[in-house]
């Protein structure tokens, strides 16, 4: 057992766990963070996307003790109170969602995406980064619209700050 | 149609839940006192079971239990059913061979549980598990369909001589034969329509609840329809009467067919919580998701279609191998038959059709209904074979689709299935236009100047949806009724709550039968919810599958709601002493047609629960239910066009445009209808182009994670370009036809189309990798 110390949707946390604990464990089973899926445990789905220090990161692939000291954010943690994150607003706008069980993982992932393109996105590029984000439901089709829709309201957002 | 009523493009109620990391999934439940099942699974295809020593697996931390097969026999466990009785043609009911939720003696497939540990988490029950020592004796295995016929292939069930489950025809084989002896030409093709992994992104996930003081159980699963799960669990698994097992399936995480069967996880997790006296869970990883969720598809086929001197289709002959894998899941026995073979007809008018279909077990894992179950194999066949037709008889494949489509309407085909409405024309028309048909030979020139080679697809699908007349599948064998159930509860304050029988894993309900609400009463969707998933809340239903939610549940919905507006209208007419016949329903009020007098809803429903001022003999409240049983299938159809390149040096292909035109009749929420759509053409294109569940001759799978499996990715496929054409469906009052399936019936056909076209040779199977086309490209 060790005992784990993040920060978590900016809130301090120290967790014991066992050594060979995920961080998506740490995040479903210790701290009821139930957002952030698992949906193949071979790193391929991507439904387990969460935020370490700002970066998109399999939370299946990484063992809890590997985010000691880091801040982590997920799906629970983007919307300012009852404002969505721009990107959870265009998934639902674009009905960039069916079954929702991708949904978490996909919208982390495209946060980071927009983040590191700068909002400089087209669809080749969007899909092509997706690559690592498996959703069965949507054809993909919408969730590249809602990821486009939300570059451009992410950049009005930061010019707005 | 109102801004949020039929038709509508209303954005989704559940999806804030979703976005917001707030849904509700059965691996996000956890009960006080819960353990964790890790099941023990055969690393053998075929062997038997000697026995099993769990003593260290006992002695492990954590270690509440270790239950096997035998125990489970022991205690009077049901095994597995299939529900759909299938006849052979010798008059012979079909073969099942015994199939119990843990094998006491026998396994047959790779991934069947022998044993089950339970312990205080999964990561010691998972430890637990590798410490169980299983004794096998291995047996000769077989995977491959056509090997398994051969006389001397390994046997799997006594009960089953040759490995054959059925062989059953349909059709007029003389009709059939005659049109043949007469035929200006004849087009043959094989076929192999690659055996799927649906992959739900969500894996299964059980927990059972027993109270020993009630004797009662409470099971959460991820299922498409917990009432057939509970009626099943009940009637033929033992575990307990219906009356006291409840079963709830909360959000569930995409189903595609693979989550209408009740599985072994699911009986056994409920066995060992009154076993063990606490609540147990179960939660699939992938591999065993790959290794034991039902598969798709896995058909081999010969046809053969004759044409008169005029191109027009003359007759049609299948001969078909279906592969069940090791046992009989819940429903497979009908789809390659009856959701399969009934549409072969496609949207042709085709005077006789004979089709044998002679289903086989291998040491595989057991295959069922996945999204479109037995159409897409039969629309993949008959789009083939037209395509295939145009070329041989040199003519533009879209004007020899014309040539024998289906004008008249009802039209009865020669193989059960009644065609009630319909358009092909309007349809291939659109898509035509959509993708500028005429234009292609000046893109396919100029691509070639390019070094590519550019081909063009179409696929004209129909698919029998809206499932099911009750009578009319009971006497071909189906164990179960297929209609649907539905209550409307309206509320003193004038709120409304909807209970349905059928289920939501992703196809919007919460949204789109509130719109059916909005549009009758006027009242805004935030009024409305729906209840649904929960068979202690909802009294009946059969679950959502088969594109039936709207044409079947929405309709019973709508018989409700036509009997609850009976009563507030009555009620209405008293209030505002007028006559019934007079009230109208407009913008959330009732009026007197005609006046200003009106009465808003929610006084009406307040006056049905104060029960003050009613009628004379009025009962108070206002709650209707409604049992709705379709009187025909559905047609969806509709026309896709794929355009795409191959790159001759590597095989890889590029789309460059794909539309679809479908006519699904009325449209409720153009907006999800649409993402359906778009769903199931990547399953199609997952199918065409990278999917197959893959076995080695002796049966071990190849193909047991994402890292092997080719799922379709972002950048494996294109945006889409779709349109509606509308004849609505005279089968039930809303005219809706149903859209889940359409696009993995249609697409497939589409890309393999396009791929031949292009590189100018017709033999070639999916999935249609890089490897396969380069191969093909250049195979003398």
């Amino acid at each position: 057992m060790s005992t784990v110390k993040l920060t978590v949707n900016g809130k301090a946390v120290a967790v014991d766990v066992e050594d060979r604990t995920l961080l998506v464990q740490l995040l479903r089973d210790h701290l009821n963070l139930t957002g952030t899926h698992v949906g193949c445990d071979t790193s391929q789905c991507g439904a387990c996307v969460v935020h370490m220090d700002g970066r998109a990161v399999k939370s299946c692939t990484m063992l809890a003790g590997q985010a000691d000291g880091a801040s982590i954010t997920t799906i629970e943690g983007i919307a300012k109170g009852d404002e969505l994150h721009p990107m959870q607003a265009a998934f639902r706008d674009n009905h960039g969602l069916q079954c929702g069980y991708c949904t978490p993982g996909m919208i982390m992932s495209a946060i980071d995406i927009v983040q590191r393109h700068g909002g400089q996105l087209d669809e080749a590029t969007v899909r092509h980064e997706l690559e690592g984000n498996i959703c069965r439901c949507t054809g993909y089709h919408n969730i590249v619209k809602a990821v486009l829709d939300a570059a451009g309201r992410m950049k009005v957002a930061q010019a707005a700050e | 149609m109102g801004v949020e009523g039929i038709g509508a493009r209303v954005v989704r109620k559940e999806d804030k839940r979703f976005i917001t990391g707030k849904g509700r999934y059965v691996d996000d439940i956890k009960l006080t006192g819960m353990t964790h099942a890790y099941f023990v699974r055969s690393p053998h295809a075929h062997a038997k079971v000697k026995g099993i020593d769990s003593s260290a697996a006992l002695k492990m931390p954590g270690v509440v239990a270790v239950l096997t097969g035998k125990q489970l026999v022991d205690d009077k466990v049901g095994n597995l059913i299939c529900g759909w009785a299938i006849t052979s043609k010798d008059g012979s009911p079909m073969k099942m061979g015994a199939w119990p939720a843990m094998a006491p003696e026998t396994v047959r497939f790779v991934g069947q549980a022998v044993a089950v540990v339970i312990a205080e988490s999964k990561n010691l029950a998972r430890d637990a598990a590798e410490a169980v020592v299983v004794d096998y004796e291995e047996l000769p295995a077989v995977a491959d369909m056509q090997a398994a016929i051969k006389a001397g292939a390994p046997q799997l069930h006594p009960e089953a001589p040759g490995n054959q489950v059925y062989d059953w025809v349909i059709g007029d084989e003389s009709a059939t034969d005659a049109a043949f002896a007469k035929a200006a030409n004849v087009v043959k093709l094989d076929v192999t329509n690659n055996r799927l992994a649906p992959n739900a992104m969500e894996p299964r996930a059980a927990i059972a609840d027993y109270d020993a003081a009630e004797e009662h159980f409470t099971l959460y699963t991820t299922s498409q329809n917990p009432h057939v799960a509970r009626l099943v669990l009940s009637a033929f698994y033992n575990i307990a009467p219906e009356h006291k097992l409840r079963v709830i399936a909360p959000d569930v995480g995409g189903g595609f067919g693979s989550k209408i069967f009740i599985y072994p996880e699911e009986m056994v997790a409920l066995w060992a919580s009154k076993k063990v006296g606490r609540p147990v869970k179960w939660t699939g990883d992938r591999t065993e998701a790959f290794l034991t969720d039902a598969h798709g598809r896995d058909h081999i086929t010969h046809a053969e279609m004759a044409f008169d001197a005029n191109n027009k289709i003359t007759g049609l002959k299948v001969k078909t191998y279906a592969n069940f894998g090791a046992y009989m899941s819940l429903f497979s026995s009908s789809v390659p038959t009856y959701l399969y073979a009934t549409l072969l007809s496609g949207q042709y008018n085709i005077p006789a059709i004979h089709a044998e279909v002679i289903g086989v077990y291998t040491n595989t894992t057991p295959v069922d209904a996945y999204r479109g179950a037995g159409r897409p194999e039969a629309s993949y066949l008959i789009e083939r074979l037209m395509e295939t037709a145009a070329r041989q008889l040199n003519v533009d494949p879209a004007q020899l689709r014309r040539t024998n489509f289906i004008t008249q309407f009802p039209h009865q085909t020669p193989v059960i299935m009644a065609y009630d409405t319909g358009d092909f024309n309007a349809s291939l028309d659109a898509a035509m236009k959509a993708i500028d048909y005429a234009g292609f030979p000046a893109r396919k020139a100029k691509a070639k100047a390019d070094g590519k080679l550019r081909g063009i697809g179409v696929s004209c699908y129909i698919e029998a949806c809206g499932i099911a007349p009750s009578k009319a599948v009971g006497s071909l064998g189906a164990g179960v009724g297929l209609w649907e159930s539905a209550e409307v509860r309206v509320n003193p304050v004038g709120t409304i709550e909807i209970l349905t029988g059928s289920h939501s894993h992703g196809q919007g309900h919460e949204t789109t039968f509130c719109q059916l609400v909005a549009d009758r009463l006027g009242v805004p969707i935030s009024q409305v919810s729906i209840v649904h998933g929960d068979t202690d809340k909802v009294q009946f239903g059969m679950g959502t599958y088969g594109s039936r939610s709207a044409a079947v549940g929405l309709t019973a919905i709508l018989k409700a709601m036509e009997k609850m507006e009976s009563k507030a209208k009555k009620i209405a007419a008293h209030a505002l002493e007028a006559s019934e016949a007079d009230i109208v329903i407009e913008n959330g009020e009732f009026k007197v047609t005609g006046t200003d007098k009106a009465i808003a809803f929610p006084m009406v429903a307040l006056a049905a629960y104060t029960a003050h001022n009613l009628p004379e003999g009025m009962e108070p409240g206002l709650k209707e239910s409604a049992f709705y049983d379709p009187t025909n299938f559905t047609f969806p159809a509709g026309a896709y066009i794929c355009e795409l390149e191959v790159d001759p040096g590597t095989g890889k292909t590029s789309f460059v445009n794909f539309v679809a035109a479908d006519d699904f009749g009325r449209l409720i929420n153009p907006m999800i209808v649409e993402g359906q759509v778009h769903g199931g053409l990547v399953q199609g294109i997952g199918q065409a182009l990278l999917e197959h569940a893959i076995y080695d001759a002796n049966g071990q799978p190849v193909t047991a994670s994402f890292m092997d499996y080719a799922m379709p990715r972002a950048d494996d496929v294109p945006s889409f370009n779709l349109s509606h054409t509308t004849t609505l469906c005279p089968g039930n009052p809303l005219g809706i036809k149903g859209c889940g399936e359409a696009g993995a019936i249609g697409a497939s056909a589409a890309v393999i189309n396009a791929i031949t076209d292009a590189i100018g040779k017709n033999n070639l199977e999916m999935p249609a990798t890089p490897d396969r086309v380069w191969r093909t490209i250049h195979a003398a």
